[in-house]
């Protein structure tokens, strides 16, 4: 090719953060840190149990509990629901249309049935670990 | 990237993304009340080992998990991207390559408990 298109210049590690809208995919993006992060200790959770023993359980769950890890969890709760759980269901509508016939089901509808369903896996989950 | 592998890619992270967006805040309220010291009687020895012996408990814990990895994985690509890394493949490789491992982990802590 010989024209050279124009290439605005962008700083390659701050570029989102004059920006709102930006920002905020930031924000969600790096969402996938925690996903990760509980993935691992859910695996550890499974390596523990695999040990067979309810002693080796135990020393599991005694190793989850200190005060660092409860400000851990609590801030990775807020931050993980408003920025990865919220926000995919804010979006689910924008990936999955849903079309009926001729018409499309409004937004609202779709991203309303999502907190439904959240409100009621998370309480089942809730139930079955028999937090109540 | 071919259209093909990139259609599968995409379909993992996009499962992924629904199921740990619909699970993980149960997941962290859990650990967090284990944290706290407050075990919850559902998570001790004998039914949580209940559970994941059943082949049911089995499939659903390995699919949630290993599917929440591929997600994790691919949007961790992403950031890498987004943070001015410009080194695709050898993220994808390095990302991928920690998905696969969590993957196999979990398979094989699934397969022993019996």
């Amino acid at each position: 090719m010989s024209r050279q298109p124009y290439v605005r210049p962008l700083p390659k590690a701050s570029w989102y953060l004059g920006n709102a809208r930006y920002r905020r995919y930031m924000l969600r993006e790096v969402t996938c840190l925690l996903v990760g992060f509980y993935c691992f200790l859910l695996i550890w959770a499974l390596a523990a149990l695999a040990g067979g023993s309810a002693e080796r359980w135990d020393a599991f769950l005694a190793a989850q509990q200190n005060m660092a890890m409860v400000a851990v969890h609590a801030v990775a709760l807020v931050y993980y629901l408003v920025y990865m759980t919220f926000d995919w269901f804010k979006l689910a509508p924008k990936a999955m249309p849903v079309q009926l016939g001729e018409k499309k089901l409004p937004d609202r509808a779709i991203v309303i049935a999502h907190y439904a369903a959240w409100a009621f896996v998370t309480l089942l989950i809730f139930w079955l670990a028999e937090v109540f | 990237m071919t259209i093909a592998r990139k259609a599968v890619v995409w379909g993992l992270f996009a499962a992924g993304g629904t199921v740990s967006a619909f699970l993980f805040p149960a997941v962290i309220a859990l650990f967090l009340l284990v944290a706290a010291g407050r075990v919850p009687a559902g998570l001790q020895f004998e039914n949580l080992h209940a559970f994941a012996a059943g082949w049911v408990g089995k499939s659903i814990l390995f699919i949630v998990i290993s599917l929440s990895l591929w997600h994790a994985a691919h949007r961790l690509r992403v950031v890498f991207h987004d943070f001015g890394v410009r080194k695709d493949k050898a993220v994808a490789n390095a990302v991928y390559l920690v998905a696969a491992v969590g993957t196999v982990l979990t398979a094989f802590y699934l397969y022993s408990i019996a």
